[in-house]
């Protein structure tokens, strides 16, 4: 299964941060690549969801749903600044 | 039950199904008839979920295919081995009921706004948006020159046939077929590659913007090979789909 | 409330097999690929199997010698924490205990290590007495790269996600520490009989 992008994580990321962030732009903390969550590696056939740095592959956030909460991890992402209203 | 808006959070909502065409022997179009519908923008999806009777359930993603205006649509292909599709369009019977929740998406959107020369690049069912954007192109009146390049397996295989044509309303529409060729077929055969889109592509030079959208592999060569025409990456917006059922 | 979507349901356990399936499963016809990241791709003539300890080597293996090994065939039902179960898979595998036999070993807890960094953690007791494997051969032929090929430990009593891909060795600890999957909220043990899916259950 190849992997899909930061779109396909629209809704999640809805949920998780009370705002559409597909166009939120994003800093890999690993490799210092800059642009927008939609063009994130994405892995969902897992136990969790796991986005990465389409130039370094480094994890940048992990979202598990444990239960009926949605853990998020952003360790691996340096900065994240949400996009201006459209 | 009364829908408490919270701000920004998406609530899921039951539409009843109004209409199904099949568009292709492994895809259909599904009408939509949900009760609270804040309207969308051209690219967005919506979250689809099912759940059967032991509390099972599924939930995916489908690019809106009716434009911002007309009533709600999705087009869906059928995947061999998948647990969804084959529900939705083969099952699925008007007067259902199916859990929706959207619009979704911000980033692979098209308004008339945009005055730029558009680029579209389909790969099997990632022509949804796309059309999606065409509609809405036509809808609201706007002349901004439009390209599509459509890449298919076999001619049976494409959809929205009759709507796309060849040419029409300032749209240039090329397909290029990746598994067959008809006889006396006049269009492009073999998956999309630099070559090729150097003819169907707009120059770089004219600053379109693009959208890309498809199986994964499809998007990482084609929106590759816009950039090695000279479009700048942050002009190529790509929208990758789970793999199969593409070129 | 969800409305139940008019015929839509997943497959069930055969009759009379119903208690072969493990609270909160499913039954599964295909073999789902979940992956967190892109699949290695480690040339076998680089391949080295290991059990390491505080930062030594115990024992290594290279392909060749791997091979060699005594291995046997087993048939178990696997259950995935994302649901989905598959009764009677077949794998052709080297016993993890037939490789701890060959090295001095001790401690309590197992860390598995993968090509791709990932790494899940085990006890000691759970990956020996004929428990685990480090399985090669699936349903006949060799291991597919997406289903953790060339090699993978196996462990079928526990969730799958302790059956790590593309597993190059085990390091031996004397406590126990997550893995990645365990890091990020699931259950440090994960029974499936017991349904400990994540931390706290």
């Amino acid at each position: 299964m190849e992997p899909l992008d930061g779109n396909s994580i629209g809704g999640l990321l809805i949920d998780v941060f009370g705002a559409e962030m597909t166009g939120a732009i994003g800093t890999c903390g690993i490799c210092g690549d800059t642009g927008p969550l939609a063009e994130l590696v994405v892995y969902r056939q897992a136990p969790g969801t796991v986005v990465r740095c389409r130039v370094c592959g480094g994890i940048l956030m992990v979202f598990v749903k444990v239960r009926s909460m949605t853990c998020v991890d952003l360790t691996g992402m340096a900065s994240l600044d949400r996009p201006r209203a459209a | 039950m009364a829908g408490t808006a919270v701000r920004g959070r998406l609530t899921w909502q039951v539409a009843t199904v109004a209409g199904l065409t099949r568009e292709t022997p492994s895809v259909c179009t599904i009408e939509l008839e949900p009760p609270d519908w804040a309207g969308h923008r051209a690219g967005q999806h919506l979250d689809v979920r099912l759940t059967a009777e032991d509390g099972y359930r599924a939930e995916r993603s489908y690019s809106i295919a009716s434009a911002p205006g007309e009533r709600l649509a999705i087009t869906v292909e059928r995947l061999d081995d998948g647990e969804v599709s084959p529900y939705l369009t083969e099952e699925l019977q008007v007067g259902d009921e199916l859990e929706l929740r959207g619009p979704i998406g911000g980033y692979f959107v098209w308004g008339p706004n945009d005055g730029s020369p558009l680029m579209l690049l389909a790969g099997g069912s990632g022509v949804v948006p796309l059309r999606c954007i065409l509609r809405e192109r036509l809808r609201t009146g706007s002349d901004v020159p439009a390209r599509l390049l459509y890449s298919a397996r076999t001619l049976p295989d494409v959809i929205y046939r009759d709507e796309l044509g060849r040419h029409h309303d300032g749209v240039e529409v090329n397909y290029t077929l990746t598994r067959s060729r008809p006889p006396g077929w006049t269009g492009h055969t073999g998956r999309i590659n630099a070559d090729l889109l150097a003819d169907a592509a707009w120059p770089a030079a004219a600053n379109p913007v693009a959208y890309v959208c498809g199986p994964t592999s499809f998007v990482e060569t084609a929106a590759a090979a816009l950039v090695g025409l000279g479009y700048p990456p942050e002009r190529v917006k790509t929208e990758r789909f789970g793999a199969t059922g593409g070129p | 409330m969800s409305p139940i979507s008019r015929g839509f349901h997943r497959r069930h356990a055969p009759e009379g097999e119903e208690g072969r399936l493990p609270p909160g499963q499913y039954l599964t016809e295909g073999f789902p690929v979940l992956s967190a990241g892109p699949t290695p791709h480690t040339p076998l003539a680089n391949w080295t199997f290991s059990i390491t300890r505080s930062g030594e080597t115990k024992g290594s293996w290279t392909w060749q010698e791997f091979q060699a090994l005594p291995a046997e065939t087993v048939t178990v039902d696997i259950h995935c924490v994302t649901r989905w179960s598959k009764f009677d898979t077949g794998w052709q595998g080297v016993s993890v205990d037939t490789l701890l036999d060959r090295v001095e070993h001790d401690g309590r807890y197992v860390m598995a290590f993968c090509d791709g960094g990932y790494t899940t953690n085990l006890p000691l007791d759970d990956v020996t007495g004929g428990k685990a494997w480090v399985a090669f051969d699936y349903d006949g032929k060799a291991l597919a790269p997406e289903h953790g090929g060339p090699a993978r430990l196996l462990v079928p009593h526990l969730y799958f996600w302790k059956s790590a891909k593309w597993v190059r060795g085990l390091d031996l600890r004397d406590r126990d520490a997550p893995g990645f999957w365990e890091t990020y909220g699931y259950h440090m043990y994960g029974d499936p009989w017991r349904e400990q899916r994540y931390a706290g259950d």
